[in-house]
């Protein structure tokens, strides 16, 4: 997967968390996911349709769930809240936002679907031609997972660069 | 949350109403809160842009906050709607997709302001400020003309 595509959810990942929950976020790391991905706690897909295509599952532990959603809602919520679900949704919604909105503004064009609660144990495995990632945020509330699986469509771009000619 | 001093209706010292529309119940929420920091009420709430069109109708807000990507009718479309029919609406629009296209779009179409989420309470605060300015502006020129 091209790293100019995924920089920007890393960017954005890192500050939208960082604002919410007010503390230091780091990346533990970085992998490519070869088998369908196992939810690990509150999850929420979106998808995306243009001159790049795929889904993003965020992911996040119950716990850090819990705390993100009681501290964007100000008040205390419980992990079985669905507002911890809606604060997952929102926050997702939020940083893939921030992330197109970065490379829509270095000229790739496609379209950000309403985010869905992702309440399936797996997710799709990734195919030859849609490559998975796997990012793994830390924080002090606990770990935040985005598993970005995207496929350029480098064919729409360039008939758009001619049309455009 | 941070209090504000708080935002009037100049023509009545009333508090601002608000129509919020996001297909977001938490993101509603938080706007909510938001509004109620800024001495605001909240008239309506919409989850997509066709019921953002009837509340508008039904309740005549100050201002409405507008979300962009929403299911059955998006932000732009619904602000457009809106606008049409009420030139005097004052739409702000709240998105996290704040690419330029889509700002242009927007305030092409009427909206009058653009807040990328995630919002910062200050930052709305002085777009709500920078909104209603024009309401004063227009009862500052009657009261001169009178």
């Amino acid at each position: 997967m091209r790293m100019e595509l995924i920089q920007p959810f890393i960017n954005s990942a890192d500050a939208v968390l960082a604002q919410g929950l007010d503390s230091r976020v780091s990346i533990e790391n970085l992998t490519m996911e070869e088998e369908a991905y196992r939810r690990k706690g509150v999850a929420a897909e979106v998808f995306l349709t243009g001159d790049i295509e795929g889904r993003i599952i965020f992911d996040v532990d119950q716990k850090a769930a819990t705390c993100f959603a009681s501290r964007l809602a100000g008040t205390e919520l419980s992990v079985t809240d669905e507002l911890v679900r809606e604060a997952v949704c929102e926050v997702a919604n939020q940083i893939i936002g921030n992330a197109v909105t970065v490379l829509n503004d270095q000229g790739f064009h496609f379209r950000v679907h309403p985010p869905t609660e992702h309440t399936s144990e797996q997710g799709s495995k990734s195919s030859e031609d849609t490559e998975a990632l796997v990012l793994c945020f830390s924080t002090e509330s606990g770990n935040v997972f985005m598993n970005v699986a995207l496929r350029y469509h480098r064919r729409r771009s360039l008939d758009r660069a001619v049309a455009a000619t | 949350m941070e209090k504000f001093a708080p935002v009037k209706r100049s023509g009545d010292g009333q508090p601002v109403r608000y129509l919020i529309v996001d297909d977001s119940v938490f993101a509603r929420k938080n706007l909510a809160q938001m509004v109620e920091a800024f001495g605001g009420q909240v008239a309506g709430e919409a989850a997509d842009g066709v019921t953002a069109i009837s509340e508008y109708e039904r309740v005549t807000p100050d201002i409405v906050l507008m979300d962009i990507t929403m299911p059955q009718m998006e932000g732009i479309e619904a602000a457009e709607r809106i606008v049409r029919d009420h030139p005097g609406a004052r739409i702000v629009m709240v998105s996290s997709v704040g690419y330029q296209e889509n700002i242009v779009a927007a305030l092409q179409r009427g909206a009058r302001h653009f807040v990328q989420k995630p919002v910062k309470a200050e930052v709305l605060y002085e777009v709500v400020k920078y909104v209603m300015r024009d309401e004063q502006g227009a009862a500052q020129s009657v009261g001169a003309g009178a």
